[in-house]
């Protein structure tokens, strides 16, 4: 048919499914390394894994992360070390989600989650403080109200650390070298990470 | 043979109440249409590109058009500096009010009967009607290259250099293809060119395909369609001609581009699909608008098709496709006609007409052949020169 056959092309088309995603309503699956907003751990027991060691805020390239830290108190100690994040704040109209911070932790105290639909209307809301990125009671991240989740995005929360913690050194992919977490325990590796497997 | 039958007991306030009444309602209904015929493109091309389409605002989408023009209606309208003030804001309109009154004779349907007055379904039926349908077609070409050239900018007039070499270069071949169409019929009113077509004697098979071909590739350049969009070829005109317009004056110059594409069509189902010729269906009844709009709304879709498909033309290929190959053709197929309606009133023997015809269009044929080829290179210069203008 020669000049025609684009025609054929483009009505076979209408019949073939739609490669279009209803974003609100349908979201595509996250990939396993996703650098979403941060989370401030906690360990099983519930103390919080920050030390306020500050290396967070020292590697940051944007500049965006604020950290202070202060002694435990002795009769209720915050976290397991001498020191601890007294304050905590990250400007997410700063931060680049590089994911140095968390490369940079020591105790893996930051993490970033795959939660990335966060539309403030303010720069006040856009500053996150530790009551934000502290995770809650059972070790899962807080909603706040101008965040969009569906169930299960909460889930993934140190995705990243645990591909290649610690320290990010490449040696230990796939192996268990990190601390547990209030809520899950201690985490297997991520599917698709793990040395064994065929990836 | 008079036109419409609304006028024939003179003319009294009923009738002019009637009138008033059909030009509201073609109005109306050619800007819903406009509406519908936006959503109806987005949605089909999206369809073949695999995509969905507007579907937020309204069940499936369908109040996107009205979302748009909203929207559009409340922008700031922008006068650029260098422009030609009078004409920059004259020439939407000479772009929009030609497209609105070219559909005033397409025939819609049959008759109908309005408190004792009998009309026909069709806004106006003058005895010129297909040299009407011509001369608007003719100033629209009036609205474009204004704009263009009124906008004091470089883009839209290129954009208007190129509508009005292709408009007018187009618009004679598909005269050339209508010319068939009034042939057969032995009039120009839009109405009887209907009637001579009923039930089944379509000007489609009745005259051969060739015109009606000729007239959907001309008649796609004429209202700068893809894939002949070079006036407003984005990719390389920014907007072509209305590339300076904004707000209320760019919302009429899309209108009038959708109503050309929709009264183009109507008139390719009038003078070659039967208009609204068709089988009688029990349930509707008799001769209805219905096997118009069917018609209508697949022709469209055929130019939804036609955009989704093919790549736009470069200009010396459009411009040779025009002047050496649609023209000759169509006037070859004309006199073909022509000779064949002659041949059947004076009893001439078919076979020999057909014969001679094809002698004729083979020695003409050969003759424009070698006259295309008789001096590649000044051809060739030629060419050059015109490729390196424009």
């Amino acid at each position: 048919m020669g000049y025609l056959d684009g025609f054929k092309v483009t009505f076979r088309q209408i019949f073939k499914p739609r490669v279009t995603v209803e974003y609100p309503e349908d979201k595509r699956p996250k990939p396993p390394r996703f650098h979403g907003r941060h989370v401030l751990n906690k360990y099983e027991d519930g103390m919080e894994k920050c030390i306020g060691c500050e290396l967070c805020a020292g590697v940051c390239p944007a500049g965006c992360i604020y950290v202070r830290g202060a002694d435990n108190p002795p009769g209720s100690p915050v976290s397991p070390g001498e020191r601890y994040g007294f304050v905590y704040e990250i400007n997410y109209l700063r931060c680049i989600h590089c994911d140095l911070c968390v490369e940079a932790c020591p105790t893996e105290a930051i993490t970033e989650s795959k939660l990335f639909e966060f539309s403030f209307t303010n720069r006040q809301d856009a500053i996150y403080t530790k009551d934000e990125l502290l995770v809650a009671e059972d070790g899962r991240p807080r909603q706040l109200p101008w965040e969009d989740w569906r169930p299960g995005d909460d889930e993934h929360t140190s995705a990243w650390v645990r591909a290649t913690a610690p320290s990010g050194v490449a040696e230990y992919e796939g192996r268990v070298a990190w601390s547990g977490e209030l809520g899950y325990g201690v985490r297997a590796p991520e599917q698709g990470q793990t040395a064994d497997a065929d990836t | 043979m008079t036109g419409d039958p609304l006028f024939q007991n003179g003319v009294d306030l009923a009738v002019i109440l009637i009138v008033l009444v059909k030009v509201f309602i073609t109005f109306a209904a050619l800007l819903v249409g406009v509406l519908l015929m936006i959503w109806f493109e987005r949605r089909v091309i999206a369809d073949m590109q695999s995509r969905i389409g507007p579907n937020r605002a309204g069940p499936w989408g369908l109040l996107q058009p009205l979302a748009d023009g909203i929207k559009v209606f409340f922008k700031e309208d922008l006068l650029p500096e260098k422009a030609d003030r009078r004409v920059y804001r004259l020439a939407p309109y000479l772009s929009t009010i030609p497209a609105f009154a070219a559909f005033s004779v397409i025939p819609i349907g049959g008759s109908i009967s309005i408190a004792g007055h009998r009309t026909l379904l069709q806004l106006a039926d003058p005895p010129i009607g297909v040299l009407f349908l011509l001369a608007m077609s003719s100033i629209a070409v009036y609205g474009i290259m204004l704009a263009g050239w009124s906008s004091g900018s470089k883009y839209p007039l290129l954009g208007s250099v190129r509508a009005s070499a292709q408009m007018v270069s187009y618009e004679a071949a598909m005269s050339l293809a209508v010319a068939g169409a009034v042939l057969a019929a032995g009039s120009l009113s839009t109405h009887d060119i209907v009637v001579s077509q009923a039930p089944w004697r379509w000007n489609l098979w009745q005259l051969g395909v060739v015109p009606f071909v000729i007239y959907l590739i001309a008649a796609t350049a004429e209202v700068n369609r893809p894939p002949f969009d070079l006036v407003e070829a984005e990719q390389e005109l920014v907007g072509g001609f209305f590339t300076e317009y904004a707000g209320v004056r760019f919302a009429l110059f899309y209108l009038a581009e959708f109503m050309n594409t929709i009264t183009v069509s109507a008139v390719a189902v009038t003078l070659f699909l039967g208009g609204p010729n068709g089988p009688r269906v029990p349930v509707i009844g008799a001769v209805s608008p219905v096997w118009f709009f069917v018609k209508l709304i697949a022709f469209l879709f055929v130019y939804v098709w036609l955009r989704a498909t093919l790549p736009r033309f470069r200009y010396d290929q459009l411009m040779d496709l025009g002047w050496k190959r649609l023209i000759p053709l169509a006037l070859y197929w004309l006199l073909l006609v022509a000779a064949l309606q002659i041949g059947r009133q004076e009893g001439w023997n078919v076979g020999a007409v057909l014969a001679v015809a094809i002698g004729a269009g083979a020695v003409g044929w050969a003759a424009l052949g070698a006259a295309l080829r008789q001096s590649p290179h000044a051809a060739h210069e030629l060419e050059r020169s015109a490729g390196a203008r424009i």
